[in-house]
């Protein structure tokens, strides 16, 4: 149906960058979607739904990188991985996170969406 | 970031004999110590901190993989080993498989960069069908180094 993707630029935000565990958060984040989503550093893209995958982009802290999805949640999809970005995948020291809004405890994978 | 930026070849385990996630890492820490990688009064210290971590969501990250690793003031520079196990070793790994591959990674606390770099370098390498292949059927530490000598020169992975 729609073809065109959703789209969203992000910037990692947390000092250890895109490493092991938030590799492992946006894996599981993605997953609750049935829309396909893919992170792009510049021209490498990386398949959201693979550790392995997400690892290869390598992006340390303040790379910009663009999360894209196509699916009937795709919207969905882009807003909640983009929140774990912004939240700095609940890495961030408390001097960065007080310059952010509401920082919600997270139980689950995807942030809360309320 | 190559492999012979980090992987102490004098460190590489060819035939893991540990069955469990704690005595597989503690083989590979093991396997630093005796090659003078890190320092002897440290090892259960090292051994804890992979093990914290390995709480917070295990490091199988599929594929028969696995990346154990922690940050620790001990170290001066990045310093890992690879380890090969032939049966495999249940490391709670996210897709439920087995782990064969280890790669364990001890990082100085404020390179937070170098850690980023040896994973991104470990995940484009074994996204390689042959060189994850060749990778667990190696017999010797001296057929591991050659492989991974062969993955710094390019000949495996596109990019």
């Amino acid at each position: 149906m729609d073809a065109k993707p959703s789209e969203r630029r992000v910037r990692v935000l947390n000092s250890q960058g895109l490493h092991a565990r938030p590799a492992d958060l946006l894996v599981r984040c993605a997953s609750e979607f049935q829309a396909d989503i893919t992170i792009a550093r510049g021209s490498e893209r990386a398949d959201c739904r693979s550790i392995l995958s997400l690892l290869t982009l390598g992006a340390t802290q303040n790379t910009e990188l663009v999360i894209s999805a196509t699916g009937h949640d795709a919207e969905q999809a882009v807003n909640q991985i983009a929140k774990l970005f912004e939240l700095g995948f609940n890495e961030l020291d408390e001097s960065t996170a007080a310059d952010m809004a509401a920082l919600p405890e997270s139980g689950g994978s995807c942030p809360p969406t309320t | 970031m190559k492999f012979s930026d980090f992987v102490k070849p004098t460190a590489i385990c060819a035939d893991l004999k540990s069955f469990t996630k704690e005595s597989v890492i503690e083989e590979l820490v093991q396997a630093l110590l005796d090659a003078g990688e890190i320092a002897a009064d440290q090892r259960e210290d090292i051994i804890a901190a992979i093990m914290k971590r390995e709480e917070l969501g295990s490091t199988g990250i599929g594929r028969g993989v696995a990346v154990p690793h922690t940050k620790h003031p001990s170290v001066q520079t990045l310093v890992g080993t690879v380890g090969v196990s032939d049966q495999g070793v249940d490391f709670d790994s996210l897709d439920g498989e087995r782990v064969q591959l280890f790669f364990l990674l001890i990082s100085p606390p404020e390179r937070p960069g170098d850690h980023l770099r040896a994973l991104e370098n470990i995940s484009r390498q074994l996204r390689d069908e042959t060189f994850c292949r060749f990778l667990k059927q190696s017999k010797s530490a001296e057929d591991i180094q050659q492989l991974l000598q062969e993955a710094d020169d390019n000949q495996f992975a596109a990019g």
